[in-house]
């Protein structure tokens, strides 16, 4: 017997929730561009106020207008771009590895992955920085990326494998009777499923290469990434500067998760839609 | 096929000859400098580690934080991909808006709920128009230790729901709706239809949520950092002050090891309990 | 669609490779780097006023550890792209036992009529017989007051020469008469309050920093700045950096480097007083801070490093950089009757600061090598342990007083001023 329940009470709790969990993480935002845009005073007002007296842009225009910031722009979008491929390419047949076999080794595999998340990055400055100056890649975005790509392979690995673990193994069987190579079927069949899943990880490698600093300016001289850029010089800088870096370093994140957002829902009609 | 025996172990090669590449070398040079306790022995960094003022502290303040956020932001990202299940306009838009902390780096996430949870900040502004204080109030200071861990953990599960949230989000769209739709015309409850359908299905993301923001909860440092300052020492910003300040190599590395010893012993505990075994999906 | 993404993908590695190979610095190339002067606009200012007239340099900023690191790791690996250091006395300090620094007494014979105190001089040294860097620019650290608190000055008290006794009292009135306690030190992660410890309230109280660590007059001074510390707001285990709760309007009266007050006081120079610290029963002490220029071993263009540092210490540049960035010179130079208010004001802090009557100096530790952070660490966690835990002052001392000397000992570090000169290891007595 289907029991039916008055369906207002219920979406009305239901659409409060989520305008509710809206302003919970936009509010914050909002807060953090009135600390970029509303000037020095802004900053240290009792009681504060949710629209700033007087909008300034001078902040932003001071740093669009610093030396190197540009380039540093530029350093950050080739990383973080590497990254992505990189994290991709490694990560997925591994994933595909996980989830698809059961071989000795797998649970060492698994944990071998995390270790790079495990062991916080920034003791390893000292090896990670003669590794890379005796392998020629100091203060070059390939080589930040190489280590960006170690720190998001984990996501990159799991995600994609609780993805592929996810599409009955069933579809590629069903591939391979009808004269698909496993290459093929995983192309043809897999792939498409589990694009939410890719989607989910280079979303990660992305935002966790733009976001990181601690290798970005060790690692670098000449050639930093907008990240390690700014952050070197904000942390001793007046809080609305470090408000207006703050705000300028979350933009491009969030463009970039606007552009693929689409992906994160699978498009074969089997699931929801 | 045969190509079955060796083509997992061709899969992972090429992942784990990079990371053995990049990161192995340093990880295990590293190590090892925290073994080398010079004219104090094997464990002299250990024992330095273990007696240092802050390290009981530092060690009770992380696994309090993640034994509090962890499970919080488990179950608000699930309740959100659940919500984002039903919505049918929009949800693009939601899910996006819901993603956003992702892009927020560490400074600016500690900043901003500094700027709302300091004395003169947004949260007390609120309350004052509210008539419920009556200036200025202290929420995170040595004098309000409470307050303090509960404002460390509303931003670090600000800031970080969205890793959990998008994995399960994209575990969520291979369940396929017919088996929910089945369990509806047998008579579940929602609730039954959650724990006996949902959740099985959703299983092997849960795994890897749970896994990977256990692993980055050990690593918390910026938002206890941003928000607290010295007065809420965890695991990673000891490690990093004995690095950065102490300027002392070996006993960071000390600190870097017993992390990483436990971020990896939490994940083999996850992976034994939430054992997926790929050849039961017969 | 998935075409579409295969095309976009290999666009980018296209490009990226193209982009990513960009080549290390080129041979000629003169790359200074600096741990001072690190905000936005003090580093446009390097860039565009005071490198002025120099030859064509690059100026990079880091932080301090990552300085560290990378100038470890271009030793280590024999790779130099760094030519000129600029630094504080104590970052450079470690770099010595690593062998990255080139000992430039040819330069520092160049300089000889510059007029830097042959003091200072001798720090350049860093406990070596080489000249290890050259006094770049100096600064110190002063007490900062809100002209709102002078009501609330306790009678009888000069706010330009201050016990910490009256310091007390002065805060237990603002608590008194306003509810809120308005004394800040910059007790954060990144704070100097380590500074504080040991080139005010030790020297003021025990005209030592590290023979009479735990003295009686060192229990007397611990319980003295208890007394203080009841009256401190108690954010101020957050404060990095005084200048933000100086303007929040936090905090009153405020102790810190003059770099980290300079905000405040250009924001509103008619607000504020900059005077003289405290003095204890022993005198007034006050730590000079200086920041060097080196040149790294092995360097790429070691001959431009040095007409760089030839045009830095220049009358006219130390002049420029006061105004721009107010850290002061350390050349004999007149600074212009035209200061920017805050930066006049910093000025006449710190010269009331060094002229006083009961002044005493306490110069920064020379000879600690890579234990310089250790050496602070002793004083922040007896800091933590008296102050902020409440442990016993009489117990907490001897066994911090333990650990010291088996610093000074591992480091054989000979005592330094305001300690006597000492035969070896400085003792703890």
């Amino acid at each position: 017997m289907i029991k039916l329940k008055t369906p207002q009470a219920g979406t009305a709790l239901y659409g409060a929730t989520i305008t509710l969990l809206c302003a919970w993480v936009l509010v914050p935002i909002f807060l953090v561009a009135l600390g970029a845009f509303g000037g020095r005073p802004a900053v240290y007002q009792w009681p504060k106020s949710l629209w700033p007296a007087s909008l300034s842009f001078n902040q932003l225009a001071i740093f669009l207008q610093i030396d190197g910031v540009w380039n540093a722009a530029l350093s950050s979008i080739i990383a973080a771009s590497l990254t992505m491929l990189f994290s991709l390419a490694l990560g997925a047949p591994a994933g595909y590895a996980l989830a698809r076999f059961s071989f000795r080794g797998a649970f060492v595999f698994r944990l071998m992955i995390l270790l790079t998340r495990a062991f916080p990055l920034a003791i390893l400055a000292l090896p990670l920085t003669v590794l890379f100056i005796r392998a020629g890649l100091y203060d070059t975005a390939l080589g930040v990326s190489l280590v960006h790509t170690a720190l998001a392979l984990p996501f990159a690995v799991m995600v994609t494998a609780s993805l592929f673990a996810g599409i009955p193994r069933e579809l590629e069987e069903a591939a391979w009777v009808f004269g698909c190579t496993r290459w093929q079927a995983v192309r043809k069949i897999v792939l498409p499923l589990a694009l939410p899943g890719m989607v989910a990880s280079a979303i990660f490698a992305f935002v966790i290469s733009w976001n990181e600093v601690f290798a970005a300016s060790v690692l670098t001289v000449q050639h930093r990434t907008l990240t390690a850029y700014l952050l070197t010089v904000l942390s001793e800088s007046p809080l609305h500067y470090r408000f207006a870096g703050g705000f300028i370093l979350i933009v491009p994140s969030i463009v970039f998760i606007f552009a693929v957002r689409r992906y994160l829902f699978a498009l074969w009609g089997v699931t929801n839609r | 096929m045969s190509q079955t025996r060796w083509l997992p172990y061709l899969l992972i090669a090429p992942a784990t000859l990079f990371l053995g590449a990049i990161f192995v070398v340093p990880l295990v040079q590293t190590i090892l400098l925290s073994f080398n306790g010079g004219a104090g022995g094997v464990f002299a960094n250990y024992q330095r580690m273990m007696g240092d003022l802050n390290f009981g502290v530092s060690l009770r303040n992380t696994f309090l934080l993640v034994v509090t956020v962890v499970p919080l932001q488990m179950a608000l990202a699930i309740g959100m991909g659940l919500m984002l299940q039903k919505l049918t306009h929009g949800r693009e838009l939601v899910l996006w808006i819901w993603t956003i902390p992702l892009g927020v780096s560490d400074l600016a996430a500690g900043l901003v709920w500094f700027a709302i949870l300091q004395n003169t900040g947004y949260f007390n502004t609120l309350l004052f128009h509210l008539g419920l204080i009556s200036g200025p109030t202290a929420w995170l200071n040595s004098e309000t230790p409470y307050t303090l861990f509960i404002a460390v953990v509303v931003a670090e599960i600000w800031r970080s729901t969205a890793v959990v949230l998008v994995v399960i989000v994209a575990g969520l769209q291979l369940i396929p709706k017919e088996f929910g739709e089945a369990a509806e015309i047998f008579g579940a409850s929602p609730l039954k239809k959650f724990v006996r359908v949902t959740l099985p299905m959703l299983k092997p993301s849960l795994q890897s949520a749970l896994i990977l923001r256990t692993v980055l909860a050990f690593e918390v440092f910026a938002s206890a950092y941003a928000i607290g300052g010295r007065n809420i020492p965890v695991l990673v910003g000891e490690a990093y002050v004995w690095q950065r300040e102490n300027q002392n190599y070996s006993v960071a590395a000390a600190y870097a090891v017993l992390i990483m010893i436990i971020s990896l012993s939490a994940t083999w505990v996850y992976l034994r309990l939430l054992r997926e075994n790929p050849e039961a999906q017969a | 669609m998935r075409q579409m993404l295969k095309l976009k993908a290999s666009s980018a590695l296209v490009a990226a490779a193209m982009l990513a190979f960009v080549p290390v610095a080129k041979a000629q190339e003169l790359i200074f780097l600096s741990t001072q002067l690190r905000p936005i606009d003090e580093a446009q200012k390097v860039r565009d006023v005071i490198l002025k007239g120099a030859p064509k340099t690059t100026y990079v900023v880091d932080e301090p550890s990552p300085f560290t690191v990378r100038m470890k790791a271009e030793v280590d690996t024999n790779t130099h792209t760094i030519s000129l250091l600029g630094a504080l006395h104590g970052e450079l300090q470690p770099l010595v036992p690593m062998g990255a620094l080139d000992p430039i007494d040819d330069v520092a014979a160049s300089l000889k009529d510059r007029g830097i105190p042959a003091g200072l001089m001798e720090l350049g040294k860093l406990g070596t017989v080489k000249q290890m860097y050259i006094p770049w620019m100096q600064a110190t650290y002063v007490m900062v007051v809100n002209k709102k608190a002078l009501p609330y000055l306790p009678a009888g008290a000069d706010v330009h020469s201050l016990t910490y006794q009256q310091l007390a009292e002065w805060g237990k009135n603002i608590q008194d008469k306003t509810g809120q306690r308005r004394i800040g030190f910059p007790a954060g992660p990144k704070g100097l309050l380590a500074r504080f410890l040991q080139g005010n309230l030790y020297p003021s109280y025990t005209a030592s920093m590290v023979t009479e660590y735990r003295s009686k007059e060192a229990e007397a001074m611990w319980g003295d700045f208890k007394a203080v510390w009841a009256q401190a707001n108690p954010n101020s285990t957050s404060y990095d950096f005084m200048q933000e709760p100086l303007m929040a309007g936090d905090v009153w009266i405020a102790w810190d480097h003059i770099a980290r007050v300079k905000d405040a006081l250009q924001q509103a120079p008619d607000d504020y007083l900059v005077v003289a610290p405290p003095a204890g029963p022993k005198g007034r002490a006050y730590m000079p801070v200086v920041a060097g220029l080196a040149i790294a071993k092995g360097a790429p263009d070691r001959k431009g490093a040095a007409e760089l540092i030839a045009h830095l210490t220049k009358p006219e540049t130390q002049v420029v950089t006061a105004s721009e960035v107010g850290f002061f010179p350390v050349v004999s130079a007149t600074l212009p009757a035209d200061l920017s208010p805050g930066v006049k004001l910093l000025a006449q802090g710190v010269a009331e600061t060094q002229s006083a009557k009961d002044a005493v100096v306490a110069l920064l530790p020379v000879g600690l090598g890579d234990k310089g952070g250790e050496f602070n660490k002793v004083y922040m966690d007896t800091f933590q342990r008296i102050v902020l835990r409440q442990e016993p002052i009489r117990a907490t001392l001897d066994a911090q007083a333990d650990v010291m000397r088996g610093l000074m000992d591992a480091t054989k570090a000979p005592c330094w001023a305001p300690d006597k000169p000492s035969e070896g290891a400085c003792p703890v007595k």
